[in-house]
């Protein structure tokens, strides 16, 4: 082989080899959810962020998995994420739309509302401070910032048929669902929050908790606060 | 060194000078070294070694840590007393070839160095062996059924570890639960540690306490706080995406402050108490006697976690 050929192969395998561990770092180790800016949407000292919780996740090649999707702001499209970015000491109004079925806490601790302005949840209207979720089928997914002492459960519906009959395409847009409310005041500085749902719905991997629970998109995230 | 060798050189003894008494150098100077880094390590560094003093466990602990840093100093002094000494008085001079004396035979200081090290590793053994248990156990798990105990009543708080949070059970403050850990000072409080879901290891650094925290096992622990303040909890044990974060700032405070908080909270979380299961050591969440009509209508019958409802439309 000659010279300029043997130079030649080593230059096309070194680019090859290079364009692969290009390939992996965007892919793979870069890739992720998009994040929900809602600094610019806040008005009087207060942001308005919408979710909803579904059983499934069509949109993606986990459709088993439970998810959270979030609102966008500007679009009014439901995005498949779980990071978004608030300003701070602002009045965050959360609403969640919980399209998924009852699930039992393992800890019944966290059916109490905690960390709300008014230590209260709003379901369907309705102010709520404690959900029982072994006696009834009460509760769906929590969302939980620890770093703020926030954990709201979020209800489910309630009624055995409604259970049953879950809407199975992601983002939800009709079937039965509830409708769960509540505020918080986000920190006066900015830093990084990861918030997540201590309902063990990762159902099939270990104690519940593994698989959507700890997967960015999913069940965990981050609340980013501006300053 | 003899005196064959050439002359000239500083290490070599001119004919009739005697050879310096190297040992007693260096035995005066090691003396004198120790003499001073001890007092410094046990009273300006020894205070602020690790844990701290803020419970009788981490006070122990801290207390060995400065034995054993005032024991150990004195062996590494001597190694670089010697290796200093050697690189100075002994080492090699331009046209010195000579070997040294071949050193054997010495019975003295055999002897002398097997039973100082011997006495040295023993009296650290017996030091340490004893230091594990006191008091009440060092401050670490003893599982289900601790040896070691303190006297009296000590307060009751179970730890219960989950992905990611700990939170504190007072079973006799009608079993209310609380992410918030308070503590009285002066009183034995007993640690019965567990977890809902994976291990986990807790971890109250000030305290000088550390426990795994395994699901259906009751691990023990014992510690008298000290001292007024805050403490860092955190997990010891890799549990998840969020172990990172499972930490949470404990309080240490009077004994009347604590009757107050701990009467306030059981009132306060009363409504979220008459849901929690019974007091009990541990918690089975994967059979859950108590679920109502229409969970168990939906084919559950816990929180385990490995149950698949109609609603999920890809079974595995």
């Amino acid at each position: 082989m000659s010279l300029p050929v043997r130079v030649a192969t080593l230059i096309v395998a070194f680019a090859a080899v290079v364009a692969v561990a290009i390939f992996i770092v965007i892919h793979y180790l870069l890739a992720g959810p998009p994040v929900e800016d809602f600094t610019s949407t806040a008005s009087a000292g207060q942001v308005n962020v919408t979710m909803q919780t579904d059983a499934q996740t069509t949109v993606t090649d986990k459709p088993d998995w439970v998810t959270y999707f979030i609102k966008n702001p500007q679009t009014g499209q439901w995005d498949h994420t779980t990071l978004f970015k608030v300003p701070a000491n602002t009045r965050v109004n959360v609403t969640i739309l919980g399209f998924d079925g009852c699930t039992p806490l393992r800890n019944q601790f966290w059916g109490q509302v905690q960390g709300t302005i008014g230590g209260v949840e709003y379901l369907n209207g309705k102010p709520v401070s404690t959900l029982n979720s072994w006696a009834q089928c009460a509760v769906q997914h929590t969302f939980s910032i620890p770093g703020l002492g926030l954990s709201v459960p979020v209800a489910s519906p309630t009624s055995l048929q409604a259970n049953n009959n879950l809407c199975s395409t992601s983002p939800c847009t009709s079937g039965p669902h509830t409708v769960v409310a509540f505020s918080f005041m986000t920190p006066s500085k900015p830093g990084v929050f990861i918030w997540q749902c201590r309902i063990p719905c990762g159902l099939g991997y270990l104690y519940g908790f593994g698989g959507p629970m700890q997967t960015f998109g999913y069940m965990t995230g981050n609340m980013e606060v501006a300053a | 060194m003899t005196a064959a060798s050439e002359a000239g050189q500083p290490a070599v003894p001119a004919p009739g000078r005697p050879e310096p008494r190297h040992g007693l150098r260096i035995f005066l100077i090691w003396l004198v070294a120790s003499a001073i880094a001890d007092p410094l390590i046990w009273f300006l560094l020894g205070p602020h070694m690790p844990p701290g003093a803020m419970s009788s466990s981490a006070a122990h602990q801290q207390t060995t840590i400065n034995v054993m840093a005032v024991m150990s100093v004195p062996v590494m002094l001597f190694v670089l007393v010697y290796s200093g000494y050697a690189l100075v008085v002994w080492r090699h001079r331009e046209g010195d070839e000579e070997d040294g004396p071949p050193i054997h035979g010495n019975a003295r200081i055999s002897a002398t160095w097997i039973v100082a090290t011997a006495v040295i590793v023993l009296g650290l053994f017996v030091y340490g062996t004893v230091e594990l248990i006191a008091p009440a156990g060092a401050g670490a798990g003893e599982g289900p059924t601790p040896i070691w105990k303190p006297g009296g009543t000590p307060l009751q708080v179970q730890v219960i570890a989950q992905q990611w949070v700990f939170t504190y059970r007072y079973p006799q403050f009608g079993g209310v639960e609380t992410p918030q850990l308070v503590l009285p000072e002066g009183q034995f409080v007993q640690f019965n540690v567990t977890s809902l879901d994976v291990i986990h290891s807790w971890w109250a650094y000030q305290l000088g306490v550390k426990a795994d925290a395994n699901p259906d096992v009751n691990n023990v622990a014992y510690t008298k706080p000290g001292q007024l303040g805050t403490f860092r909890v955190r997990c010891a044990e890799l549990c998840g995406l969020w172990h990172g974060a499972m930490t949470n700032v404990g309080y240490v405070v009077t004994a009347a402050q604590f009757q107050s908080w701990a009467t306030a909270t059981e009132t306060r979380l009363a409504a979220v108490t008459k849901n929690l299961p019974p007091y009990s050591t541990t918690y089975d969440a994967n059979a859950i006697s108590t679920l109502g009509k229409v969970p168990t209508e939906l084919g559950m019958n816990g929180a385990g976690g490995g149950f698949y409802g109609p609603q999920v439309p890809v079974q595995p």
